[in-house]
């Protein structure tokens, strides 16, 4: 009788998919990017990978246990979230830096508020931008010492030192044309495999995109606000970088394409479901404003990048974006504001 | 006297501006980079907070009720001033590090807040002591969260620098963000450790325990039982004492009754 008529309330249809597989899927997903990071960077960046992830799984279970609430660690949420602040830093940072980032970000950003699905913003780059303003130092030292990396000799790699190459291309001297990316030295192709300066997980375009295909294709995430992000921003800085007099923007939008953390940032943390809108227009409205300001902050703020802080500024819009965006309830079309 | 100590009580622990009535923010978060300035912060505003709630407590009969917001503002603005040059002349250390928020203390909604809601309604001495007592109450607040940002974020209390020289602290603690997290943190162990404050009063214990964020849907109706059972023993409460004071009535009426009939008995 039950199995034939039964009564409950909606939703009466719903699909297999749990936080967890979704939360493993993003796992498997970053793990290209992380192995080049350790492949490119040394030892160091598995141990910084390490601690990261340790730190952020350990808080949550202690928190969850201190306020005798349910243990949420087997979800993988906090995996996640200490595997995208890992490849937000430098490999070049102490242990105890991504302990600390890991605390804040899964402490005073995700549990304070109410835990999984209740954070205002992405604890991994709340996590990333706390570090940054606290120990901007450390966190923009990008250089690997060569002997430091274990694994660098029977990769035959060298060490790198120095800028990021995004922030080479920006390289703009007060009161002179901006500098052409020949002239600044830098190897698009490289950028394009990953074999730069930079933190953990940002270099590898080809790694990011192997993983975003993964998450694409076991429709973890919908190619929506990536696409719109990235469109977005190379529009913004084609028209404001300054490139088109010097004449080579192609190179230059191929070099900010491939620079910084842009394609790391729309595919993964830009995709975060509690911090994303979930309105079809919204989605596009979130990655215009993500494309605007990632853009501003490129072309006319002092530091090269400005994935991390367009993110958490959008995330912060998102509730007005949902707001504006509702749609409409099918049969309420012709009224006022569809109520 | 008593009720000048119980003002001191009120202002410090009970109503404390900083943790549990949340005025005065601007001076909390900007000043509060390190203990000593939120220590002289803080007493520089007793001081303007004692004074002119004596002043105006003196001259609430005289301020006219329709204008007496700006008679209130003249008062403290007057204080500040006189305070701020006194600064200059004798502390120009504690003058240069606290800078535009000195005059600033005449916009501060405490002094206001106390002046409209209890210097002007009461009199000069009790209005002393609750500036008194708001002032200090606003000290401790401002020292405790100068203490914590400075430690976290130069390594040092009241410039004692206790970590080694070459080690990184949080600088993001001596910047405004900071600040919030210091405030938002002491203000929920104070909330936590149930204080004995205005907003920590003892009402029904909900059966979920008030969590939201695990909140299942399920728990209301135990939670509405809890909430009538309260009801109930309100009502109850109030009927018993209306039959009391009905019954005290009675007996009042019954022996005024019995008076006159003495009365007349004598007449």
């Amino acid at each position: 009788m039950s199995d034939l008529l039964n009564v409950s309330s909606s939703p009466h249809v719903r699909s297999k998919d749990t936080t967890a597989g979704i939360m493993r899927d993003v796992c498997i997903a970053l793990i290209p990017a992380a192995a080049f990071g350790v492949y490119n960077f040394g030892l160091r960046a598995l141990i910084t990978i390490l601690v990261c992830v340790a730190s952020c799984v350990l808080t949550e279970y202690l928190y969850e246990k201190g306020m005798k609430k349910k243990i949420t660690i087997g979800d993988y949420s906090a995996v996640v979230t200490g595997m995208i602040l890992a490849m937000n830093l430098p490999a070049s940072v102490p242990v105890w830096l991504p302990i600390i980032g890991g605390v804040f970000a899964i402490l005073i950003v995700k549990q304070l508020f109410g835990g999984l699905g209740q954070n205002f913003m992405n604890p991994a780059l709340a996590g990333r931008c706390f570090l940054m303003i606290s120990f901007a130092g450390r966190m923009t030292n990008f250089a690997v010492q060569k002997g430091s990396a274990l694994m660098n000799g029977a990769m035959g790699i060298d060490g790198f030192s120095g800028a990021t190459p995004l922030a080479l291309v920006e390289n703009t001297e007060a009161g002179k044309a901006a500098v052409t990316v020949a002239e600044s030295g830098v190897d698009i192709l490289q950028m394009f495999i990953g074999t730069t300066a930079g933190t953990i997980g940002e270099t590898s375009v080809i790694a990011l995109l192997i993983g975003a295909v993964y998450m694409l294709y076991k429709k973890v995430i919908s190619p929506v606000i990536p696409c719109v992000y990235i469109v977005t921003t190379l529009v913004f800085v084609a028209l404001f970088g300054g490139h088109i007099a010097t004449g080579d923007l192609l190179p230059f939008l191929a070099a900010q394409l491939c620079g910084g953390g842009l394609v790391f940032g729309a595919f993964f943390m830009a995709t975060d479901y509690v911090t994303s809108p979930i309105t079809p227009k919204g989605q596009i409205v979130f990655g215009i404003c993500l494309g605007l300001f990632t853009g501003i902050f490129r072309s006319f703020g002092p530091s090269a990048e400005g994935v991390s802080y367009a993110i958490i500024l959008c995330n912060l819009l998102v509730p007005l974006i949902e707001k504006v965006t509702m749609p409409v309830p099918f049969g309420r079309e012709g009224e006022k504001n569809g109520k | 006297m008593n009720n000048c100590t119980e003002r001191l009580y009120n202002g410090i622990i009970k109503e404390n501006p900083t943790f549990v009535l949340m005025l005065g923010m601007c001076p909390t978060l900007a000043t509060t980079t390190s203990a000593i300035n939120g220590l002289s912060m803080g007493l520089t505003t007793t001081v303007v907070l004692a004074a002119s709630n004596a002043l105006i407590s003196c001259l609430r009969n005289i301020i006219p009720n329709k204008v007496r917001i700006p008679g209130y503002i003249v008062v403290i603005a007057s204080l500040v001033t006189i305070v701020q040059l006194l600064l200059k002349a004798y502390l120009p250390a504690v003058d240069s590090a606290l800078g535009l928020y000195i005059p600033l203390i005449v916009v501060n909604c405490i002094i206001l807040g106390r002046a409209e809601s209890y210097a002007s309604k009461n009199g000069v001495l009790p209005s002393l002591f609750d500036g008194i007592g708001m002032g200090l109450g606003f000290t401790f607040g401002l020292t405790c969260i100068g203490i914590v940002r400075e430690i976290l974020g130069s390594g040092s209390i009241f410039n004692f620098r206790f970590w080694p020289q070459n080690f990184d602290t949080i600088a993001i603690f001596v910047m405004a963000p900071g600040a919030f997290f210091v405030l938002a943190c002491l203000t929920a162990l104070q909330n936590k450790f149930k204080m004995p404050s205005a907003t920590n009063v003892t009402g029904p214990q909900m059966a979920c325990g008030g969590n939201c964020a695990s909140c299942q849907g399920s728990s209301c109706a135990a939670n509405k039982g809890l909430f009538e059972a309260e009801r109930a023993a309100a009502k109850a409460e109030k009927a018993r004492k209306a039959k009391e004071a009905a019954a005290a009535k009675k007996a009042a009426a019954q022996a005024a009754a019995a008076k006159a009939v003495t009365e007349k008995k004598e007449d």
